[in-house]
């Protein structure tokens, strides 16, 4: 578990030489390119390969010293195009201030460059060291060549190769010709860095995009400017899935600015092309105007007879039965709770709610040269390439897609439906055109983290011991495409797994599982499952510790148990390290001073810890509620177990921050009504999310370095946070949180 | 359509178009100076604020027609070389996640920090109420605006 093998030890990033001319076509991000278009064309990589060495496709180093290093995950906010380059400039060798870092296009030659799961650097990292590893030693060779010595005897720091024994030094640049023709060394050859000598991981590095971002440069999809651009918008219908049966076109075409206006039939597939009427403007302005104008007649189907209060009704209803599926079932929870010296029930509710990343939803499209050139904001650029190869039957091959800064992503832009949409505007436009999605069609036509209802029993001994859990869990399907059919499948993120903490510590345990069918799309939103199921556990974990008069954090460490390590159950279950968990749990609670403190009414200290995404976390919050219910969140403590390394100490220090506050921003404020099958908040106005004067005073971010593999953190962070205040909140005011948002509860107290 | 002559960032611009249409769309299809970002279209969330006359606003709900002689500052002209003390502490202190929102955020503070100099963490909540981060960079935000104070006094006594 300590030395994991890298997860892709293949030898495909090392195609000397070659790698970026083998169809790779490098999109220059640079920020003294001034020239509004030659700032977004692709060009080929025209560098002379004589004097440049590339050792591999994600480094180039020039005879001026320059290092450009390729950043292959797209950047949504996650700080991934300053740490992945910090992990090959730390083994180079090279200063920071010599790197030059770009953003790599869609390519074979990168591997997967999806942004999801927190996965980029546990999947990188090992990969990434020895990309860095190799050309530092291949540098070293050249200079043992040049000077004639063995290369043992050699150093490589600050950009160049120095010879201790004479104080003589060839900067990198200047080994660059002899480095170029010299074969790669095998693997078991190539030496990394004991972590000790580590220089840059682990230091705050800026990102890299900061320049650009505070003064404005182009950056982001939206930004994306070509000649003679055209700007698209798309309407779908307002109830999910519904067709056009007709619309005004010929008075949309006469309007000002116009330049086309047409229907397109689309696919069933929710999260792909729906249908919808497209404008086609020479501004965004003319395009959002002559929508206002638009009249469409929708074939709304059957989802038009659903509302959240009708789901609402059922689960209720549902909650009364078995549910339909098992997905644990130890010991006899039912006897265990009749004869329980304490039993607690309670439910626990929330709603639909949206990423709403601040770049609404945007693609670029640009059919050109019998080919297609995209510009997108995504998440996963592979899955951009497939849709539209599926859905217009355009090859792989005649697909370039570049990825652009993304203006946030939370697992939102993993889905490419607004990128085939773009592209389906586009096949019928004779220029580039950029669609751009309303504030509206963005919080409209989300893939929406699911909401829920938990209908919870549990039981305590004598001793004031968990001894019963039973979760009946009304959740919701959707129909999923697949193969030109929709089918009825659990939402993404919708769904409870056996081995969801508590499930294999408590010995009556049952957990079952019903879904709602709905035709409401939903998608990943940052850590998904966790971010509610945390909320739901740690909550009623916490109500029972009082039930029995317990210690909140004396309760959860007697249920966490002396087992150390537990092993997933089936194929698919999740091993969970004890250990780790009790390890920041213990941690927490002593940074957070925990029941040192006493608090007047109105004050006070809640607890929670999860797991997901690899990473251990344990939080305290400290609020203040005051007699009118506002709530303050005074402090939160975070520790962290997410392995041996971090890599950027600033980035990682802002993702726990943010995390905190989204997950804060999700608690508070986030909610969404379904009815008549549709969305009916539409802007931020009804729709509010968590302003700066609700982030909490004071975030402390503890990092615990342990043995473990590194693992990435945009996600786990989050969960945490929402039981942490409700539990904080309980023990200020003695209310407790059961439905989510917090101002469906009323906390005011006297 | 009619002309109108604007002055933005210190440059006199002269388009052709429909009066109601929004400064922001002006300056990010018309003029191709896209730092100023479209977030909510509604004066919700901030992304897409300037200055006018040294003013916030909200260039979304703004009509070009209203702008009249009121001099348009956007991110790309707040200082020449991107030394304003905002721009400077936004590097240094990493403020941003994914960015998007920080050009309005740094252009509200700026014309906060115009009128207090120092300002308290209460000061700087109400001013930045109405710009929005997603991606939830508020504690550097403040760190960040107090920063900039610092950077800005060093200067005056320098
Ligand atoms: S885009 Fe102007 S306030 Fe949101
Ligand atoms: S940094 Fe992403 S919205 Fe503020």
């Amino acid at each position: 578990m300590n030395n994991p093998a890298p997860q892709n030890p293949s030898r495909r990033a090392f195609i000397r030489n070659s790698a970026l001319l083998g169809g790779g076509l490098v999109l220059g991000v640079y920020v003294t390119q001034t020239d509004t278009f030659k700032h977004w064309i692709a060009k080929p990589d025209e560098a002379a390969d004589s004097v440049e060495f590339k050792p591999n496709a994600f480094i180039r180093i020039a005879p001026d010293g320059t290092v450009t290093l390729i950043s292959k995950q797209p950047e949504i906010g996650q700080g991934i195009k300053t740490s992945l380059p910090m992990v090959i400039a730390e083994e180079l060798e090279v200063d920071w201030r010599d790197v030059v870092i770009v953003q790599g296009d869609l390519d074979p030659v990168y591997g997967s460059q999806s942004a999801g799961g927190s996965r980029s650097t546990p999947t990188n990292y090992e990969e990434f060291h020895r990309l860095g590893a190799t050309a530092r030693n291949l540098l070293i060779q050249a200079a043992a060549q040049i000077w004639q010595v063995p290369a043992d005897n050699l150093q490589a720091r600050d950009s160049a190769v120095h010879d201790p024994a004479s104080g003589r030094k060839l900067s990198f640049g200047e080994l660059t010709t002899t480095a170029a023709g010299l074969p790669l060394p095998p693997p078991g050859e190539v030496k990394l860095k004991d972590p000790k000598d580590f220089k840059l991981l682990g230091t705050r590095i800026g990102g890299v995009d900061n320049p650009a971002i505070v003064t404005g440069k182009p950056l982001f999809g939206i930004d994306v400017q070509l000649p003679g651009l055209r700007y698209a918008t798309y309407v779908k219908s307002p109830a999910f899935g519904g067709k056009v049966v007709s619309a005004n076109l010929d008075e949309i075409k006469a309007l000002p600015g116009i330049v086309d206006a047409f229907s397109i039939d689309g696919t069933e597939n929710l999260k792909g092309l729906l249908p919808g009427v497209a404008i086609v403007a020479d501004s965004s302005w003319a395009a959002f105007r002559a929508r206002q104008q638009l009249r469409i007649v929708w074939d709304e189907g059957k989802v038009a007879e659903q509302s959240w209060a009708d789901f609402s009704r059922q689960a209720q209803a549902l909650s009364k039965q078995v549910g339909a599926e098992v997905l644990r079932k130890d010991g006899d929870t039912d006897a265990a709770l009749k004869t329980a010296a304490k039993a607690v029930e309670a439910a626990y509710q929330y709603p639909f709610i949206s990423h709403a990343s601040i770049e609404p939803q945007n693609a670029t499209v640009w059919f050109k040269d019998g080919g297609v050139e995209i510009w997108a904001p995504t998440q996963n650029p592979e899955a951009g390439q497939k849709i539209v190869t599926e859905t217009l039957g355009i090859p792989k091959e005649k697909i370039t897609l570049h990825i652009t800064r993304s203006g946030g992503g939370f697992g939102r832009r993993l889905i490419p439906d607004y990128l085939i949409e773009a592209v389906a505007i586009a096949q019928r436009i004779d220029a580039p055109v950029k669609l751009t999605w309303t504030r509206e069609d963005d919080l409209q036509h989300d893939q929406y983290r699911a909401g829920g209802f938990h209908f919870l029993r549990g039981g305590l001994n004598e001793q004031g011991k968990l001894i019963a859990w039973h979760n009946h869990f009304i959740t919701f399907s959707h129909p999923v495409f697949k193969d030109g059919k929709n089918s009825l499948e659990l939402g993404s993120g919708a769904n409870l797994s056996g081995d969801e903490f508590p499930g294999r510590w408590v010995e009556n345990c049952l957990l079952e599982q019903t879904p709602l069918a709905c035709g409401i799309p939903m998608g990943p939103w940052r850590a998904p499952r966790s971010n509610v199921l945390a909320w739901v556990f740690h909550s009623f974990i916490d109500e029972l510790a009082h039930a029995g008069g317990r210690d909140p954090l004396e309760f959860r460490m007697e249920i966490l148990g002396d087992q150390g390590f537990l092993p997933g159950s089936g194929e698919q279950g999740i091993p969970y390290d004890v250990n780790r968990m009790k390890h920041v749990l213990q941690h927490v609670a002593e940074k957070a001073e925990w029941g040192k403190k006493t608090y007047p009414r109105g004050q006070g200290q809640g607890i929670a810890f999860h797991f997901s995404h690899r990473g251990y976390i344990a939080q305290v919050a400290e609020v203040t509620v005051s007699p009118d219910g506002k709530l303050k969140v005074d402090r939160v403590v975070v520790s962290t177990d997410i392995g041996a390394q971090i890599v950027n100490l600033s980035g990682a220090e802002n993702q726990v921050q943010g995390s905190v506050i989204d997950g804060l921003g999700a608690l508070m404020f986030q909610e969404l009504d379904i009815d008549k099958g549709r969305i009916v908040q539409s802007n931020f106005g009804d729709y509010p999310m968590i302003r700066i004067a609700d982030a909490p005073t004071r975030i402390d971010v503890h990092f615990l370095k342990t043995d473990f593999p590194v693992t990435g953190l945009g996600e786990p962070a989050l969960p945490p946070l929402a039981p942490a205040v409700c539990n904080a909140i309980y023990a200020a005011t003695g209310i407790r949180v059961r439905q989510l948002p917090l101002s469906r509860t009323d906390l005011s107290w006297s | 359509m009619s002309q109108f002559t604007l002055s933005v960032n210190g440059e006199t611009r002269s388009i052709d178009i429909a009066g109601d249409t929004p400064l922001l769309w002006v300056l990010r299809d018309h003029l191709q100076l896209v730092g100023s970002k479209f977030g909510c279209g509604i004066g919700q969330c901030g992304a897409c604020t300037v200055h006018l006359d040294g003013e916030p606003t909200r260039a979304c709900i703004t009509p070009v027609s209203d702008i009249g002689q009121r001099k348009i500052t956007t991110i790309e002209g707040l200082s020449a070389n991107g030394e304003h003390p905002l721009q400077i502490a936004w590097r240094e202190l990493d403020v941003p996640q994914c960015g998007y929102c920080q050009a309005g955020q740094i252009m509200t503070a700026a014309a906060l920090l115009k009128k207090s100099p120092r300002p308290s963490d209460q000061e700087i909540d109400a001013e930045l109420e109405g710009n929005l981060c997603r991606c939830g960079t508020y504690l550097r935000i403040r760190a960040g605006i107090h920063r900039a104070a610092e950077i800005a006094a060093a200067r005056e006594t320098a």
